[in-house]
């Protein structure tokens, strides 16, 4: 393999502590190493940014929910496709993009890691076979559990065993890497048209509350010892006055330690947390309470984020809280797709426009920044849209424009049609805080990978890491226009992913060789859990338990994630 | 001695039964006798033993008979076809893998073609009234275990989809539906007092052509506001009745199929069953699904749309996607004149499609990929056999609720012969000669 | 104001995609820049001069320049696309997409067009002095978005799917129409001077239509108001007004439940 040295950066590496230091990094073999043969390739990155590729912790990007959404949205590509070149297939899409274009944005940005937040089980072959048609990118998906039938049985009847058992097999049948938590108990509410919008609304039927379905799916996340913690979207999303949900279920990881062999040290992510930070009991006085959850969120320190910050864009949501997207459709009378999952989980699909020229939407755009600027430990926040919800992740660029320069925000906040109502809610025209290029590797880089467990790998440029390295035109040294922050972010000077370049002046040069991730649990044998699922695919599956289990060639270059749970 | 396979998956229609088991011979190479399966699924898999079956491809010459070619030169005349055409159309994809079609999608970008499947003589209507309004819908297993309210809208299950109501829909016990078929109501509507009609407690036998104004009709009943006396033919009392029995329901589903996607009104009639369905969630929850009719077809849906973001009938002759049913569609595009050579694959447009289309494939450079020997494959220049998809070779295919399933393959092919994603990757390969890239 | 006439010399063998024709890019071009202008044939990717003769050039501005199509342009799409202003006058009978997306200017043809005419306008004036074909003015595939503003006038018929989606503006059509008008729709107007045979207003939620010929068979969803007098388009007399659609949802302004209108002339 070809040697590559990357020259005479400004280095930004939470893992080694560089903090824009002058130096070089060296690739051999698609890792880092420390150092090259005077054959290797020189990349010269004088007066450039260095980081690590960066890794993506929640996105929608492929599976049943997100091809409902491009499917049902022809507008959503209309006169912005992308035509194919000699390296790259053809690309379209504005806020789903195909998969192609997916993994050929993400690089381009610098991003050489993504995880799809949302899998249904019995649609892991589907995700499977978008992730093996996105190039360049690794990705793993994470299987959701928070309204799976067993694992409200088990949990009702307090046995954690045989709910990581069963973890442990979902995990393996359908290749996923975490624990997902969605909405918990409200989507299978959802199936009789119902919801569960606190933390102690009991399931119908399964008479267990969402508290307990998450404080036991961390307990089996940490009997398994699995290297993500539990990732949970909250109940109540996106309603006025939903921020003491937020922090009830918050809470619930304080009861809980981390065990595991990843060097994880947190319990519970909470994700696109800006959906979840409202105050105010209706849309007249909704208002930003950014500030009660994030100093929760500072204190407690085996939390992590993410902050789901809306861009302001049309965009397209969509989430396996089925009930959240009814709501949605009722509001805003775009058309509504809606996917029950048996045994499982549901989804729904709405398009939703952001307007600058809508209180709410202004208000909520401030709420995703001010969760970011209010961090203190940057290694336990990153940067996210929820793509597509609060908009798509193409314009991370602008996101971290906005944190960067407190400039940028107040040339959107002037230009908003309500920014004096909007100020009046909102913390945001009071912050003067810039995120620094360090804070934003952290957020980007060594804070998710840290966070999935897989800090060896990913989000650093320590020597036996991965090759996945980051040139970006901006020069740390010198002032920069709002405009050229975000331009920079846009387009990578130079992507390596595991040592092959992928990008190179912000244009694709190959489609890379990615990789699968995926979590292999082993799990003491638990017949008891094997004849419950034997039991329930004969009787209430609609089909049959030996056509259930994803195939190893739905992934491309699986590389399984080991976890001994054996007692 | 034979030994059994089980599990196997039937790739005949969208209901893609999974508990299928078949008997083969021990060297593996006949299959004796299929268990579980309907009477079509089980011809599926016994026809493929037919001893007349073509194995070779075969080329059409002047005189009208046929002379047999090897696969070389069939992936020859293949390539050349496509790289010489301007607007080929690339037809079928609903009855072969998702891994096939995926193959096939990177020759129509290399070329410039046109992709389109069977929804455009089928359920593409059903399509172009998600793109409008959505579609509130789950999985079949959800109607199994939940469902008390199962209205069919035109479409006959017992025909079509013979073990739909066995395994899904009118008779399984589920998790909150333990006795069966005394759980639910059965709603049938069709002009025609059909074999599904006859297990129905309302039949609704509506005017042909009605069926916009009659859902319209239910949705006003929903409301409450008024009607006039008759809709459709069918009394605004029965109307007023149905809609509150609908209403009372724990969990509805409207099936429905080609009589309300292809009669008059077309995705309008879907469009309005979709705003019913979604109405009938401000009472109870109710969801609605397309009876989708060839195994694979909702499968060509989803590579198409995660690889170029459109279910079916999209045009890649200017190197991006577009779409526009009405434009881009094979029907459109074959009597408008609009393409200049037809590749056909998984699909039967010389049965399916109207004669004014079938005309125009046969003056056309042309090719038929078919395991049998079609009415497509007797107006193509070029008709390649290959193996039977879930019987010979297995592959991904999507459900019509879209699960997908993993086909299995039963027994190997004849000798020497091709699969559809073998014979499509040469074609592939030899295009990458022919075509370069601007 | 400069005129360029492009006339159809060498008709495509299969069909022409010629967006390019339209005021904003012929203005400021010489006659030769214009020929060199891109066009496509399938996937190949052609100009406007190997099918046209082009004579004169454009003005200095899209509102400076006329245009005028001669020749049999039969197999032509996406004339006078996306323009905002000046003049395009065809003299035939263009294909699909004549003046789709148009947001301003004057489009006159004086034959008749195929389908997509006028599809997700959002302003200008669009005359089909023949008949026009499906999907006059309606919205683009999904987007919930169609005809925003502007003006379409055709003297003879149409097909079905008039005015899908319409949010604003003004058809109108002189002769009849097929199935569907105004289906959707959420805002502007819609007159048929002829006759329509069924599903007019379906899913209507705001909006007005004036039919002044007969509907074989009205949406149950419409239910019977008043007789009022109106002017029309020229025409003043007696029409029956009609409320719905009544199985869609329905905004409420100022206390009142705000209705599409259909209006058919007595």
């Amino acid at each position: 393999m070809t040697e590559y040295l990357i020259k005479n950066g400004f280095v930004f590496d939470p893992v080694q502590g560089i903090k824009g230091d002058k130096a070089d990094v060296a690739v051999k073999d698609g890792r880092i190493v420390t150092g090259v043969s005077s054959g290797a390739k020189v990349i010269d990155a004088a007066g450039k940014t260095v980081m690590a590729g960066a890794v993506e912790i929640h996105a929608h990007i492929a599976g049943p929910k997100v091809n409902e959404g491009r499917n049902y949205r022809p507008e959503d590509k209309l006169f912005t496709y992308t035509p194919k070149s000699r390296q790259s297939r053809m690309a379209g899409g504005f806020s789903i993009p195909t998969t192609f274009k997916t993994g050929y944005e993400y690089a381009r940005m610098g991003y050489t890691t993504a995880m799809e937040a949302a899998m249904p089980p019995l649609y892991a072959r589907h995700v499977h076979e978008e992730m093996r048609d996105t190039p360049i990118i690794d990705e793993g998906a994470y299987p959701v559990f928070g309204n799976n039938w067993f694992v409200m049985e088990y949990l009702k009847n307090g046995e954690i065993e045989n709910a990581a058992a069963y973890i442990a097999w979902l995990l393996r049948a359908s290749k996923g890497y975490a624990i997902k938590v969605v909405n918990p108990g409200g989507t299978e509410a959802w199936s009789w048209g119902l919801n569960c919008l606190t933390v102690n609304d009991p399931v119908p039927y399964f008479d267990i509350t969402p508290a307990e379905i998450m404080t036991g799916l961390m307990q089996a996340n940490e009997f398994l010892g699995l290297p993500h913690s539990m990732h949970v979207h909250q109940n109540s999303l996106g309603n006025p006055g939903n921020y003491t949900v937020t922090l009830d279920s918050l809470k619930l990881a304080e009861k809980i330690k981390p065990n595991n062999k990843f060097g994880r040290d947190t319990v519970l992510h909470s994700t696109h947390l800006q959906f979840h930070s409202y105050g105010g009991d209706n849309w007249g006085n909704f208002e930003s309470k950014s500030k009660e959850v994030m100093d929760y969120v500072n204190r407690q320190k085996n939390i992590t984020i993410d902050t789901g910050c809306v861009t302001l864009d049309e965009t397209t949501t969509m989430t396996a809280d089925g009930p959240f997207e009814h709501h949605l459709t009722e509001l805003n009378h775009l058309k509504w797709a809606n996917i029950d999952v048996e045994l499982e989980t549901g989804s729904g699909v709405v398009p939703y426009v952001y307007s600058p020229d809508i209180k709410v939407c202004e208000i909520q755009w401030a709420i995703g920044l001010e969760i970011a600027l209010l961090t203190k430990d940057h290694m336990r926040t990153f940067i996210t849209t929820d793509h597509p919800n609060a908009g798509p992740f193409i314009r991370y660029p602008r996101i971290i424009k906005w944190l960067m320069s407190a400039e940028a925000r107040k040339e959107r906040i002037d230009s908003f049609k309500h920014s004096a109502k909007m100020i009046d809610a909102t913390l945001i025209a009071g912050m003067d805080r810039e995120i620094s290029l360090y804070e934003l590797a952290q957020m980007t880089r060594a804070g998710p990978a840290k966070a999935l467990g897989l800090a060896n790998l990913y989000g650093g440029l320590a020597p036996g890491m991965d090759g996945d390295v980051v040139v970006y035109n901006f020069n740390p040294e010198k002032d920069h226009k709002p405009d050229e922050i975000e331009k920079a972010f846009s387009a990578a000077a130079f992507v390596l992913k595991r040592g092959t370049p992928v990008v190179v002046d912000g244009e694709i040069v190959s489609n890379g060789n990615k990789r699968t991730l995926w979590v292999d649990a082993k799990t003491d044998e638990n017949p008891q859990v094997m004849r419950d699922i034997r039991d329930k695919f004969l009787r209430y599956y609609s089909i049959n338990m030996n056509n259930y289990e994803v195939a190893g060639h739905f992934l491309t270059n699986p590389m399984a994630i080991e976890v001994d749970a054996t007692r | 001695m034979t030994k059994t396979v089980t599990d196997v998956i039937c790739p005949f229609c969208g209901t893609l039964c999974d508990d299928l088991e078949v008997v083969v011979s021990d060297d593996g190479k006949t299959i004796v006798d299929v268990y579980n399966a309907c009477a079509i699924g089980a011809e599926k898999f016994m026809h493929s033993q037919a001893r007349d079956r073509v194995k070779r491809p075969r080329m059409q010459q002047p005189d009208g008979t046929y002379k047999e070619v090897s696969y070389d030169e069939a992936v020859e005349y293949t390539a050349q076809m496509l790289a010489n055409a301007k607007k080929p159309l690339m037809y079928g994809w609903s009855s072969t893998s998702c891994e096939a079609q995926s193959v096939g999608h990177e020759i129509a970008e290399k070329v410039g073609a046109i992709v389109d499947n069977t929804a455009t003589v089928c359920h593409g209507t059903t399509l172009i009234a998600v793109q409008d309004v959505g579609i509130p819908s789950c999985t079949l297993g959800e109607i199994k275990n939940r469902a008390d309210r199962i209205i069919f809208w035109g479409c006959n299950p017992a025909h079509a989809h013979p073990r739909h109501q066995s395994r899904y829909s009118i008779f399984p016990r589920g998790f909150f539906t333990n006795k069966g078929h005394k759980n639910r109501k059965v709603v049938v509507v069709d002009p025609r007092r059909t074999d599904t009609a006859k297990m129905a407690d309302y039949h609704f036998q509506i005017e042909q052509g009605r069926d916009y104004e009659l859902l319209s009709a239910f949705r006003v009943a929903v409301r409450g506001e008024w009607l006039p006396d008759t809709v459709a033919g069918i009394s605004k009392e029965r109307i007023y009745e149905a809609a509150e029995m609908l209403k009372s329901g724990r969990f509805g589903i409207i099936f429905f199929g080609m009589g309300v996607t292809q009669s008059l009104s077309k995705n309008h009639n879907i469009d309005e069953a979709i705003m019913l369905t979604k109405d009938l969630n401000d009472y109870t929850k109710f969801s609605i699904m397309a009876m989708r009719g060839h195994y694979n077809v909702t499968g060509s849906g989803q590579v198409m749309g995660w690889q170029f973001g459109f279910p079916y009938a999209t045009d890649l002759s200017r190197g991006f996607a577009r779409y526009n049913p009405g434009e881009t569609t094979s029907n459109d595009l074959l009597v408008r004149g609009e393409v200049d050579a037809v590749f056909v694959l998984g699909s039967d447009p010389g049965a399916h499609f109207p004669i004014s289309s079938v005309k125009k494939i046969s003056q056309l450079p042309s090719v038929c990929v078919d395991p049998h020997i079609t009415p497509t494959s007797e107006v193509s220049k070029l008709h390649v056999p290959v193996a039977f998809v879930g019987v010979e070779v297995g592959g991904n295919c999507y459900r019509m609720d879209n699960v997908p399933i993993d086909a299995r393959k039963v027994v190997d092919p004849p000798e020497g012969m091709l699969t559809d994603e073998e014979f499509l990757t040469r074609v592939n390969k030899r295009l990458e000669q022919l075509v370069a890239v601007t | 104001m400069e005129t360029v006439t492009i006339t159809m010399k060498n008709p495509p063998g299969l069909f022409l995609e010629a967006d390019n024709v339209s005021p904003d890019t012929f203005a400021g071009k010489k006659a030769a820049d214009i020929a060199a202008l891109h066009a496509f044939e399938g996937r190949e990717q052609t100009s406007l001069g190997k099918y046209f003769e082009v004579s004169g050039n454009g003005g200095a501005t899209a509102a400076d320049t006329r245009i005028v199509v001669k020749g049999d342009v039969s197999r032509v799409k996406y004339i006078g696309m996306k323009m905002t202003a000046g003049e395009v006058v065809i003299e035939n009978s263009p294909d699909m997409y004549t003046g789709a997306w148009m947001q301003g200017g004057k489009l006159l043809v004086k034959g008749s067009t195929n389908a997509f005419t006028g599809i997700g306008m959002k302003g200008g004036e669009l005359v089909i002095e023949g008949d026009t074909g499906n999907y006059l003015g309606a919205a683009y595939r999904g987007d919930w978005r169609g005809m925003q503003g502007g003006i379409i006038r055709v003297r003879g018929n149409a097909g079905s799917d008039t005015g899908y989606f319409m949010n604003g503006g003004t058809i109108i059509v002189e002769g009849n129409t097929d199935v569907h008008v105004g289906t959707h729709m959420e805002g502007g107007t819609i007159i048929i001077k002829g006759n329509v045979p069924s599903k007019v207003g379906g899913q209507m939620v705001e909006g007005t239509i004036y039919v002044f010929g007969t509907i074989d068979v009205m949406m149950p969803g419409f239910k019977f108001v008043k007789d009022e007098e109106m002017e029309v388009d020229g025409y003043k007399g007696l029409f029956s007004l009609f409320h719905g659609d009544l199985g869609e949802r329905h905004p409420k302004r100022k206390g009142q439940v705000v209705y599409g209108k259909l209006y058919q002339k007595i």
